[in-house]
This record gives C-alpha cells, sequence and structure tokens, in this order.
C-alpha cells in the first residue's frame, strides 16, 4: 500500500551484555521474517557490561522503521541508531585463502598488493590474505580471486560507526 | 534495574527471598500447580498465610486465570508452575497474554543449575521456548540476582505496553540462601518506556480534530489498560468533542455502551454504523487500539480519505500496518489528560455544522440496525443465541457483572449482545484467540471479585477445551457460570465452511458432546439446561440466583451465523448482512481473501 522500494539499513544497537540478548535480537528478525543480510556482536564496554550489535538489513522504509521499533523494544536494549541516516564508517575484514601455483599465484599477489591486502600466511601452494574495508571492496577482491583460486573465506561481518562528533550514548 | 537500596538481608532459602519479594510488589493470589522442581516454593508457600495459591488442574489454566484476575483488577497476575511440562503447558496462556498485553509473571521451576543442558527429567529450554512468548524472560544462576529479577518482572510486566514475564527459577536457587532487598525506586539500566506523549503532536493531534468534519475516535483495549481513570477520561474527551466512538473487542467498556455517541463494536463483526463511519471519516483518532486485521479489512481499502492520528504506548505499532499522520508514543492516560486540556486551550471552534451532518448520515446507518435478528417467541421455538445473550444482559443489568468468553461465534455475539458501561468487566482472548480461555479466565475473575457475579459466556466446542477446571471451581467454591450457547458446531469454522467452502462441514460438528448436565453435577456444580425458548429466562434466572459453579447448557439454533461480516479481504463497505436484511448483498470472497484467517 506504500513505497515499495527496497533499501539497505545498517543498524547500530547497544545492548546489556547478558546471555540470551543475542538470541533475543536474532529471534525478533527471524519471528517477524525480516532479512539479517550481516550482522557482528562485542562486548565495548571496559567492564564488558554493554555490548554492540551492528546489524545489515533490507527492507521497504516502512519495515525498516518498525525493525528499528521492534528493536527499541526488547528490554536489555539501550539504543538503537538507524547509521545510514547519515554519514557513517563502515568495515569488515575477511581472511581468504587462495590455493595456487605459478602465474595465477603471481597474479592474485599482484592484485593482494593493489587491494592493500595483507600477506599473513604463505605456503609454496598458498597465500592467505588479510582484507579490511567497505563490504563491496571486499566482495570486488573476492570476485578477482575466484578465477585465481579462491579457496576458502572467513569475513567479520561489518562494524560500523557515524562520523563526526556524534556517538550512539 | 539497580533499583535497589539499604544492605541485603539473608534469607533461609531462595523460595522465601522469593515470596517475600511477591509480598512487597502486593501479590495476594498466585495461581499454580506443583511439581518436583518448585517443591521448595510449595513449601514457602504452605508455612505463611499472607499468599493465597490457587491449585489449577492445567498449567494453561492458571496463566489465563491469572489473565483474568489481572484484567478484572489491573494488577499482575501470577503464576507459578513446575518446570519442564508445567513451562511447556503455560506457553498457549504467556502467547495469549503477550498479544492482549496482560500483565503477568510466570514463576517456573527449572532443574538444578549443574543440571541445565543435561537433557534431565523435567528439563525444557523455558526461557528458550518462552523468549517470544513473554515481554521479557529470566533465567536466574546466581542467588544473589534473584530478588533483583523478581523486583525487575514485576516492574517490566505492569509498566509501558504491559506483558507477561516469565522468571525460571532452577531448584537449587530456590534452596540455597539469598539475599533480599526491598524494591527500589531507581530507573531501569536500558528499559525506559515512554509514557508522557510529545505536547507538540498533541497540538498537532487537536488543530486536526477541531477541523474535521467527519471524525471519528477509534479506541482499544490501551485505554482499558492504562486504569479506570483513562475510561473516565476519554469519555469526558468524546463528550467534549461530541465525536462518534467505536471500541474494538479488546476496548468493550473502555467507553460507556449505553451513550448515544457510541457507535458500537468495529471490525469484522463490527456494527454497520461504527465500520462505516471509520471508512467514510476524515479525521481518526486511535487511541490504545493497533490496526488489527480483524478491525481494518482490506488495508488498502481501509478508510481510504481520512487523516489517522494514533495514540499508543507502544511506537512499534505505528506504521506497522497502516501509515498514519500523527503518532503520539505515550500511555493513554497522559495522552487522554493532554487531549483535554488542549481541546480547551485550542480556541478554534470545531465546524459544528458539518459535525451534525455526519451525524445525520451516522444515524441512517444506525437505522439500518445491522445486529437485528428474528426470535420466535411461541413455545417450542428453538433459541436464537443473539437472543440467548441479550436475555442474560437484561438479567444481569444492575448487578456487578463481568464477562468472560471462549473462542469464536458465541465470542462475537457475546461482544454485540452484552453492553459494557464501564472497564474491566469484559474479558476475552482478543489477539491469540485462545479456545479455553474463558472458564480459567472467569475463575481469575471471581478469585478478585468473590461477591460479583462472573459468568463465562462459552460455546460448548471451547468449554472442552479446559473443562478439568471446573474442579477448581469446586475446590474453592468459585461460584463461576458457564453459559454455553449450545449449537453443536464449532460455530465460526463451520460458518467460514458454509460461506466460503462450499458448505462441506469438514471435523466441524461437535460429535459425541457430553451431558452437560451431568457434566456439572459430577463436578459438584449445578447443571441446567434450556432447550427452548420459554425455558431460557428461568434457566437465566435460576443460574443467577444458586451461589454456586453453575453450567447452564443453552441449545440455540444451530444455523444462526455472526452478522454483520466483513469477509476476508473485504474493505469496511462491503460487509455482509443477515438474513434480516434481504437483498444486503456482500462482494465475493477473492482468491486473495480466501488465504487469509
Amino acid at each position: 500500500m506504500s513505497d515499495t522500494t527496497l533499501r539497505s539499513a545498517t543498524i547500530s544497537v547497544l545492548v546489556e551484555n547478558e546471555s540470551g540478548v543475542l538470541a533475543r535480537v536474532i529471534g525478533l528478525f527471524s519471528g517477524r521474517g525480516y532479512n539479517i543480510d550481516n550482522l557482528t556482536v562485542a562486548p565495548v564496554e571496559r567492564d564488558g557490561s554493554k555490548s554492540r550489535i551492528t546489524l545489515v538489513t533490507s527492507g521497504t522504509a516502512m519495515v525498516i522503521e518498525q525493525i528499528k521499533a521492534q528493536l527499541d523494544r526488547l528490554i536489555p536494549v539501550y539504543k538503537v541508531l538507524d547509521l545510514s541516516e547519515g554519514p557513517h564508517l563502515a568495515r569488515e575484514l575477511a581472511l581468504i585463502k587462495v590455493l595456487g601455483t605459478g602465474d595465477k599465484r603471481a597474479e592474485a599477489l599482484r592484485l593482494a598488493d593493489a587491494f592493500r591486502a595483507r600477506v599473513v600466511d604463505a605456503t609454496t601452494e598458498s597465500f592467505t590474505f588479510e582484507l579490511t574495508g567497505a563490504t563491496d571492496k571486499l566482495d570486488a577482491f573476492l570476485d578477482l580471486m575466484r578465477p585465481l583460486g579462491l579457496a576458502e573465506v572467513s569475513r567479520t561481518g561489518v562494524a560500523a560507526i557515524a562520523r563526526g562528533v556524534n556517538t550512539i550514548s | 534495574m539497580d533499583g535497589t537500596i539499604a544492605s541485603p538481608e539473608l534469607m533461609n532459602s531462595g523460595a522465601e527471598a522469593v515470596l517475600r519479594a511477591l509480598k512487597a510488589q502486593g501479590v495476594d493470589v498466585i495461581f499454580g500447580y506443583p511439581g518436583g522442581a518448585v517443591l521448595p516454593l510449595y513449601d514457602a508457600l504452605f508455612q505463611q498465610n499472607e499468599i493465597k495459591h490457587i491449585l489449577v488442574r492445567h498449567e494453561q489454566a492458571a496463566v489465563h486465570a491469572a489473565e483474568g484476575y489481572a484484567r478484572s483488577t489491573g494488577k499482575v497476575g501470577v503464576v507459578l508452575v513446575t518446570s519442564g511440562p508445567g513451562a511447556t503447558n503455560a506457553v498457549t496462556g504467556l502467547v495469549d497474554a503477550l498479544m492482549d498485553s496482560i500483565p503477568l509473571v510466570c514463576l517456573c521451576g527449572q532443574v538444578p543449575t549443574h543440571l541445565i543442558g543435561n537433557d534431565a527429567f523435567q528439563e525444557a529450554d523455558t526461557t528458550g521456548i518462552t523468549r517470544p512468548a513473554t515481554k521479557h524472560n529470566y533465567l536466574v544462576k546466581k542467588s544473589e540476582d534473584l530478588v533483583r529479577v523478581m523486583h525487575e518482572a514485576f516492574l517490566v510486566a505492569r509498566t509501558g505496553r504491559p506483558g507477561p514475564v516469565l522468571v525460571d527459577l532452577p531448584k537449587d536457587i530456590l534452596i540455597s540462601p539469598a539475599p533480599y532487598r526491598e524494591p527500589g525506586s531507581a530507573p531501569h539500566r536500558s528499559y525506559r518506556p515512554r509514557t508522557e506523549p510529545d505536547p507538540r503532536r498533541i497540538e498537532e493531534a487537536v488543530a486536526m480534530l477541531k477541523r474535521a468534519e467527519r471524525p471519528v475516535i477509534y479506541a482499544g483495549g490501551g485505554v482499558i489498560n492504562a486504569g479506570p481513570e483513562a475510561a473516565r477520561l476519554l469519555t469526558e474527551f468524546t463528550r467534549l468533542t461530541g465525536f462518534p466512538i467505536t471500541n474494538t473487542l479488546m476496548g468493550l467498556g473502555a467507553f460507556p455502551a449505553s451513550d448515544p455517541l457510541f457507535v458500537g463494536m468495529l471490525g469484522m463483526h463490527g456494527t454497520y454504523e461504527a465500520n462505516l463511519a471509520m471508512h467514510g471519516c476524515d479525521v481518526m483518532l486511535n487511541i490504545g487500539a493497533r490496526f488489527d486485521d480483524r478491525v481494518t479489512g482490506r488495508l488498502n481499502a481501509f478508510s481510504p480519505g481520512s487523516k489517522k492520528i494514533h495514540a499508543d504506548i507502544d511506537p512499534s505499532n505505528m506504521n506497522k500496518t497502516v501509515t498514519v499522520d500523527v503518532q503520539i508514543a505515550g500511555d493513554a492516560l497522559a495522552t487522554l489528560k493532554a487531549l483535554i486540556a488542549a481541546w480547551k486551550k485550542d480556541a478554534t471552534q470545531p465546524n459544528r455544522a458539518a459535525l451534525a451532518q455526519w451525524w445525520g448520515q451516522i444515524d441512517v446507518w444506525r437505522a439500518k440496525d445491522s445486529l437485528r435478528y428474528s426470535q420466535n417467541r411461541e413455545p417450542g421455538s428453538i433459541i436464537k443465541p443473539q437472543y440467548a445473550v441479550e436475555q442474560l444482559y437484561k438479567a444481569t443489568r444492575g448487578r456487578e457483572t463481568f464477562i468472560t468468553t471462549e473462542v469464536g461465534q458465541h465470542q462475537m455475539w457475546a461482544a454485540q449482545y452484552f453492553k459494557f458501561e464501564k472497564p474491566n468487566r469484559w474479558m476475552t482472548s482478543g489477539g491469540l484467540g485462545t479456545m479455553g480461555y474463558g472458564l480459567p479466565a472467569a475463575m481469575g475473575a471471581q478469585v478478585a471479585h468473590p461477591d460479583a457475579l462472573v459468568i463465562d459466556i462459552a460455546g460448548e466446542a471451547s468449554i472442552l477445551m479446559n473443562i478439568q477446571e471446573m474442579g477448581t471451581l469446586a475446590q474453592y467454591r468459585l461460584p463461576v457460570k458457564i453459559f454455553i450457547l449450545n449449537n453443536q458446531y464449532m460455530g465460526m469454522v463451520r460458518q467460514w465452511q458454509e460461506l466460503l467452502h462450499g458448505g462441506r462441514y469438514s471435523s466441524s460438528y461437535s460429535e459425541a458432546l457430553p451431558d452437560f448436565v451431568k457434566l456439572a453435577e459430577s463436578f459438584h456444580a449445578v447443571g441446567l439446561r434450556a432447550e427452548k425458548v420459554e425455558d431460557l429466562d428461568r434457566v437465566i434466572a435460576e443460574m443467577i440466583a444458586v451461589d454456586r459453579p453453575v453450567i447452564a447448557d443453552i441449545w440455540v439454533d444451530q444455523k444462526e451465523n455472526v452478522f454483520p461480516m466483513i469477509p476476508s479481504g473485504a474493505a469496511h463497505n462491503e460487509m455482509l448482512l443477515g438474513p434480516e436484511h434481504k437483498g444486503a448483498s456482500g462482494p465475493a470472497v477473492t482468491n486473495e481473501g480466501m488465504a487469509l484467517v
């Protein structure tokens, strides 16, 4: 009945670091049929009392509003911040294993250099690269590695923060 | 919550600490069922007299009873069940309370902490199972957390949008000594529900309402939950404005049904005038309702030309299904106070001429008399279910009466033909639609109001879902009246099969029913039966006069359907009217409509 355009949203949620809190967030998404494209969670306070969950989701404007309102009403949630409403930084890290020898191996290394991926492990038949950046940069690098012997990927998911002086708390 | 002050006092056992916390929270009655994991709590209950325990016959009934207690008093209802099956049996009740925003605290036994995760006897992952079934839940793993969690559970249950909270209590925590602190006033660390509305939104709303030509107020259960004062203010505000008002199923009693401004219940089985007023209004004020699908009908045809104001304590209800123009997040009581003040302050004169014209239109709709039915009074005639409810209403007027229902046709007839003047007198399972709700809910209401007349308007199918609670009625001498509209069908299922599935009555006939009179007698209650129209008033009078539990088995017309009806996928202006309204035909149900429930 209203706008059906899908948009992606990067949402940071500051939560009480207690058992079950991640299950509450994930259960909310599965129970109400929302998408989770990406999710990270880690404690962020010195005493470990609070954790920050960063979610990348997609939906219509109405659904994104719902997601934020539903997250906000969970009891252990301190704050819900839609970073995609303003300028923000989003980064993830990937460890990427590429197997190969000869020209392909040399090409992989050259491309890694162009992307500023670091070699963190190597054998005569493999490289493991560490690459940090926005999701699309990681995706682009992986696309390039695919024909060059891409064998395994481990990604952290997105960490995001607003630009400028504004903070979540 | 760090809402605790002063140094703690060490209690001999966690169970004693739990009971002390309950007393501090003002609890005087618990509905429960014992079992291995909660034996320490039952032992502590045995050794005191302040908190009364009502032993139910099934844990689901304990939760519904606590709901009936909560809804008829405005207090938090308390449930006590054991681990494993005790907890899983309670789940239906918890979801029911969640959907209808009823404040409950459910205490639940758990296997000792060192056995959690070992598939121990009567172990279930209760917090896992009930996470989406509760507003919040807790597993107490350390004795020092016990009392904080207990106090916090009550805070969460009763504040904001109320709801059920479960506390899972491992047996070793109930046995070990635990520190006790009184509840404090410090705010919760992360939970801060908004109750005061934003004054700018109130002004916008009033400006819109003052200029309205065809306004309607649509009030729901949020007003009931905000307490009797909120219902009084709703009445004051409505009379101040002179606007027509409709109530949702959950909101019945929030505004006096006898007031001429009341246009009846709205929605799937609402009145013609209420639904057409919703459809044709230019400004809609929703207070404490959530644009439920039973209310809106087809969304893209819902009140197409109106500006909508939505006041709700839960911001997640805003713009969920219906896009609104003004959002007021706040408690219904605070919102109504602010609306009344702002209405008086705003110097704009409302458009009385337009309002009078609007009322003229509504009166035309009203004259349709959409709840009309015909009852043959000749002796030997079959009783119409609508007539049974009307006669029951007439016989109980002027008494302190509480009505509960099960779910189905009888529920809708009760909502249509029983008139409520005050809040907290009407308890029905609105959101979840739980058959088996009415008898235990009536039990809870009767425990809270021992001298009142408490009636469960039931169907012969629904009542069997928690019929075991007849035993509880007998044990505690609770004179609950069960008024069964017996049409020998799961009537609402049969109605849909008639209207939507070509009259193929698949599994909706109530085969092999018990003799309800003998059933009542076997549970030490009184059994009465009305087979024909001439029996009805006598049976109702006898039922009310007896100071014991009663089952009144009222044989009603098997073929009767609930009208008006907005068929699935239809709009408010596409209502089906009853057989009394000849020539009135509604829309055919579309394929999309068939997929709806």
